[in-house]
């Protein structure tokens, strides 16, 4: 893998390449592999290498983008010319600002550096990833069930380097590990990522994926209807990452975000608390954003009230001369801009939601419900309706029914469809907030959840 | 690039592998769009890399690196090797590949205008004036258009003796007018929703697909469907438009024919399929009048799924998938086509770039067009009551593909043979056969437009690809309407 002081030097080149009023380079790449396996084989099994640069040239407020993944003398001369011509002939973008100083795009002097690269996750090899798979396949042979998944681990750098004199660089480490088993009518799933390979159990994720397997085996059918709902922690993480998106100064400006007018307002119960936190010790992820400014911790929800939303630089200083400028919150950027340019402005993506002062686990959840479900994830989450945030999507891999405080056993899985403003409302119980990876959204610190009235509109055949 | 791949099947030879190929892919994009009056993106990219994909021990293993120098080459190809030898540690039977004569061929997608040698200050002025002709329209709060080009030339080579040398364009167009009005956002999309219209062709697909002429209107109905009726619930006929019937082909019966995933391949990430083996040719998947074919061949259109060979260097073939409503085949690749008893794969193995492993996919999964003259008109005017639903808006289907529930971004009601009033909101669910078997009419040749899906995500790690998907609108009985909006 390339080094800082190499990408350091590629910039110097480019730059002298360039003729532009000012110029911006992102770096992004890394080693990455992934061992795949179903029906209790290993039956892909990938490596990759890639190292990209992504120049951005500025002429007065004319800006455009160009990529390669090579960096010969002649490959750089290209793009920095790709990236001229485009830019030369855009129109101006009057809201374009100048590329931030180190000065500005800086933390605070207190602010947190904690490194997420780990040695021993980058010298995972193909061999240790097949030893993994070879004890959860033991898993799946001791319940004689059938299990598939992943098995991935990765070294992954991002730089931010411009005219203006700012370097940015985050080097990360990552290993997920993705397990479903399955039964002829059942199935169970777990899934755990860490950025230190000693932070995941992967036999633990194996042994409650195949119990849920077993625990589910044939369903039944229940009706559809409005449902007390308790949700593991990656089912709450993929239905709420929908609305991360419109918590964005562009999208209040676009006026396609749910939070137009709401800002302020008591949208989600008391007891929701969120932030955007990219230094939280569950959280991983670059510190600073696509233009290399640093990612602030932002309260974005406070005791259900819609508290503030994310901007890039621009983003901000178009708010503040807008319309809505008096009802947003404060305005200033915040770290969470898109690389430039780009029409989505910003969004948070390091999601922590944060604790209530009484949580309880699922067991005490389940406890205390009369009839519901337990769901272990949900799957194919679409918008239906922007403005009351209504989502549908199916539950999967571990649907349980709960009858008088206990499980019951398995139910055929149900299509739901219900207003994420009406689930964050009715939020009866939370469990302490454990990081959680799902597969419709990004990985978010989040809790458990015991939701009251969840409308499931169908059930399916099994 | 014979050289490059030289290296990596000697390499791999020398180290034991029974099987290689390797593909060398140079990769270009241009991504242009507008917001409001803005050039909201205006990127160029290129990536080129080269991978190789080997059985060893029986076992797969695939490695693949951006640089093209012979040491790097070299060592990808020794990583491929080992990666292969771990997987032999958990395998229970070798890798078998269906026999494929190799080929040796160039071919490149058809097309008359080069879309990158159409100048950036045309493209731009383009979507500008689109831009404008949408926010002309008093009540239009955001207007969003984009313009897609890419070009992938891509060399394959195997230890089996094939050297295919392809090169693919693909150009993309489209538009979406908002209107936020009263807490509630509208939307309307040309000529198709989250991205356009797509095909494998260059830039005369724009001037075909009259963007600007449409604007106006497109603009309009988004405004209107904020005084529609919401759409009524229940169980109604209803007729979809060939874009949303293209979107319930590629949930509804492409992805459960992808043989992979009906063998378990794809469990952990996409699910699997209802289609189990004993279901070929015994399954009445739809009526009579459902023919679907997946066909890869030029003769069926300048789809997204149209190539001369896949990318394990079998030649593009038409599949049929359900004939006179019967589930009769499978889309396979030549690790999977004995499984169900096939000789020869099918040809639907791609992979979205030079990092990413070939998988089944789509090629185009079309359904075929009524034989007997119907245009959409003529369907509209032999319907008593039913629900006309145009443009995807939300979908959704479970892990099996059996439940489904879409929603597309306006309807009409039709009474009596004509279209009435305009409907918000409508949506419809169902499971698959049952839907499929309630298809009662279609519409013929004149009606079909070959659709293309950019973005079909598939794999760990995830990759996408473009699929095609052919339809003419069709009318559907007893369909659940508006479910979505229950008990809210």
């Amino acid at each position: 893998m390339l080094t800082f002081d190499q990408f350091a030097d590629i910039f110097d080149r480019i730059r002298k390449l360039s003729s532009a009023d000012e110029v911006e380079v992102l770096f992004t790449g890394g080693r990455f592999a992934l061992t795949r396996f179903a029906n209790n084989v290993i039956h892909q099994n990938v490596a990759e290498e890639n190292h990209v640069v992504s120049v951005r040239t500025a002429f007065g407020t004319k800006t455009a983008r160009a990529t390669t993944n090579k960096f010969d003398d002649e490959s750089l001369r290209q793009v920095v010319k790709s990236s001229e011509n485009l830019a030369k002939v855009q129109h101006p973008d009057p809201d374009l600002l100048p590329v931030p100083n180190p000065a500005e795009a800086s933390g605070p002097a207190d602010a947190q550096s904690t490194s997420r690269y780990f040695e021993q996750t980058a010298a995972i090899t193909p061999e240790l990833r097949a030893e993994g798979v070879r004890k959860i396949v033991g898993v799946a042979d001791r319940h004689k069930l059938t299990t598939a998944g992943v098995f991935s681990s990765g070294e992954l750098f991002e730089g931010v380097f411009n005219s203006s004199g700012l370097s940015k660089w985050h080097t990360q480490t990552s290993a997920e590990v993705s397990i479903t088993m399955l039964s002829a009518d059942s199935s169970g799933w777990q899934k755990a990522n860490s950025p230190d390979i000693n932070n995941l159990d992967p036999l633990r994720l194996a042994e409650v994926a195949a119990q849920k397997a077993v625990d589910t085996a044939h369903p039944r059918e229940i009706p559809a209807g409005k449902y007390t709902l308790i949700f593991e922690p990656a089912a709450v993480l993929d239905i709420v990452g929908f609305m991360f998106w419109d918590y964005s100064g562009m999208a209040i400006l676009d006026q396609r975000s749910f939070l137009t007018g709401r800002i302020g307002t008591r949208l989600f119960g008391d007891n929701i608390t969120i932030w955007d936190d990219v230094a939280h010790p569950l959280q991983a992820g670059v510190p600073f954003d696509g233009e290399g400014v640093h990612r602030q911790k932002v309260c974005l929800v406070k005791n259900g009230v819609v508290d503030r939303v994310v901007y890039a630089r621009a983003t901000a200083d178009r708010m503040k001369r807008s319309e809505y400028k008096d009802s947003v919150g404060p305005i200033a950027a915040t770290g969470h801009g898109f690389s430039l340019p780009n029409e989505m402005g910003e969004m948070p993506v390091n999601i922590v939601f944060a604790p209530v002062n009484n949580p309880q686990s699922i067991e005490q959840m389940i406890a205390s419900t009369e009839r519901g479900v337990l769901v272990t994830r949900l799957w194919y989450i679409r918008e239906v309706e922007p403005f009351e945030k209504m989502l549908t999507g199916m539950t999967r891999d571990g649907t349980f029914l709960i009858e008088n405080g206990r499980v019951q056993g398995g139910i055929r899985n149900f299509r739901f469809n219900e207003s994420l403003v009406h689930m964050l409302s009715n939020v009866e119980a939370m469990s302490t907030p454990v990081r959680s990876c799902g597969e419709e959204s990004f990985d978010m610190v989040v809790p458990a959840m015991k939701v009251k009235d969840f409308n499931f509109t169908e059930v399916t055949k099994f | 690039m014979k050289h490059v791949a030289n290296w990596a099947l000697s390499t791999a030879a020398v180290r034991g592998a029974s099987y290689a190929d390797v593909r060398v892919i140079a990769q270009r994009s241009r991504a242009l769009s507008t917001k409001n009056g803005k050039v909201g993106n205006a990127s160029d990219a290129e990536s080129v890399g080269m991978n190789v994909r080997v059985i060893a021990d029986g076992a797969w293993g695939f490695a693949a690196s951006a640089e093209l120098g012979r040491g790097a080459v070299e060592a990808t190809a020794a990583q491929a090797v080992e990666i292969a030898r771990a997987s032999a540690r958990v395998k229970r039977e070798d890798i078998r590949l269906a026999a494929e004569k190799p080929a040796i061929a160039e071919w490149t997608t058809p097309h008359k205008i080069d879309p990158f040698g159409v100048s950036v200050e045309q493209n731009i002025d383009l979507l500008l004036k689109i831009d404008a002709e949408l926010r002309a329209v008093a009540g239009i709060t955001l207007a969003e258009t984009n313009l897609n080009f890419n070009r992938e030339v891509q060399w394959f080579i195997s230890s089996e003796g094939a050297n295919i040398h392809q090169t693919k364009i693909t150009t993309g167009a489209g538009y979406a007018a908002y209107a936020f009005a009263n807490n509630e956002i509208q939307k309307r999309s040309y000529p198709n929703s989250f991205g356009g219209q797509w095909q494998n062709k260059g830039y005369e697909l724009i001037e075909e697909l009259k963007l600007l002429e449409n604007a106006r209107r497109i603009a309009e109905e988004a405004v209107a469907l904020h005084k529609a009726d919401q759409c009524p619930e229940g169980k109604f006929d209803i007729i979809l438009d060939s874009s949303q019937l293209g979107l319930q082909i590629h949930e509804s019966v492409g992805h459960p024919i992808e043989l992979d995933r009906v063998l378990g391949m794809e469990a952990n990430f996409a699910g699997t399929s209802f289609l189990t083996l004993d279901k070929l040719r015994t399954l009445r998947y739809g009526s009579d009048l459902v023919n679907v074919v997946a066909d890869a061949r030029q003769e069926h259109g300048p789809g997204l799924g149209t190539f001369a060979y896949d990318d394990e260097g079998v030649a593009a073939q038409c599949t049929s998938i359900i004939t006179n409503g019967l589930f009769t085949g499978y889309l396979s690749s030549r690790e999977t086509a004995h499984m169900v008893g096939l000789d020869r794969s099918g040809g639907t193995l791609r992979a979205e770039s030079w990092n990413r492993l070939p998988m089944i996919r789509m090629t185009n999964v079309s359904i075929l067009p009524g034989e007997k003259p119907l245009t959409l008109e003529q369907l509209i005017a032999s319907t008593d009551h039913a629900i006309l639903m145009q443009t995807n808006r939300s979908w959704s289907i479970d892990d099996k593909r059996y439940n489904f529930q879409f929603g597309t971004e306006i309807g009409w009601e039709i009474k009596n043979g004509k279209r009435t009033r305009m409907l918000k909101n409508p949506s419809y669910s169902g499971i698959t056969t049952e839907f499929w078997n309630s298809l009662d009419a279609i519409c013929s040749r004149d009606e079909w437009t070959l659709w293309g899906t950019p973005n079909c995500g598939k794999g760990q790690p995830q990759q996408v690809m473009g699929t095609g998907h052919g339809a003419s609108p069709a009318r559907f009985r007893g369909v659940k309407v508006g479910s979505a909006f229950r008990g809210s």
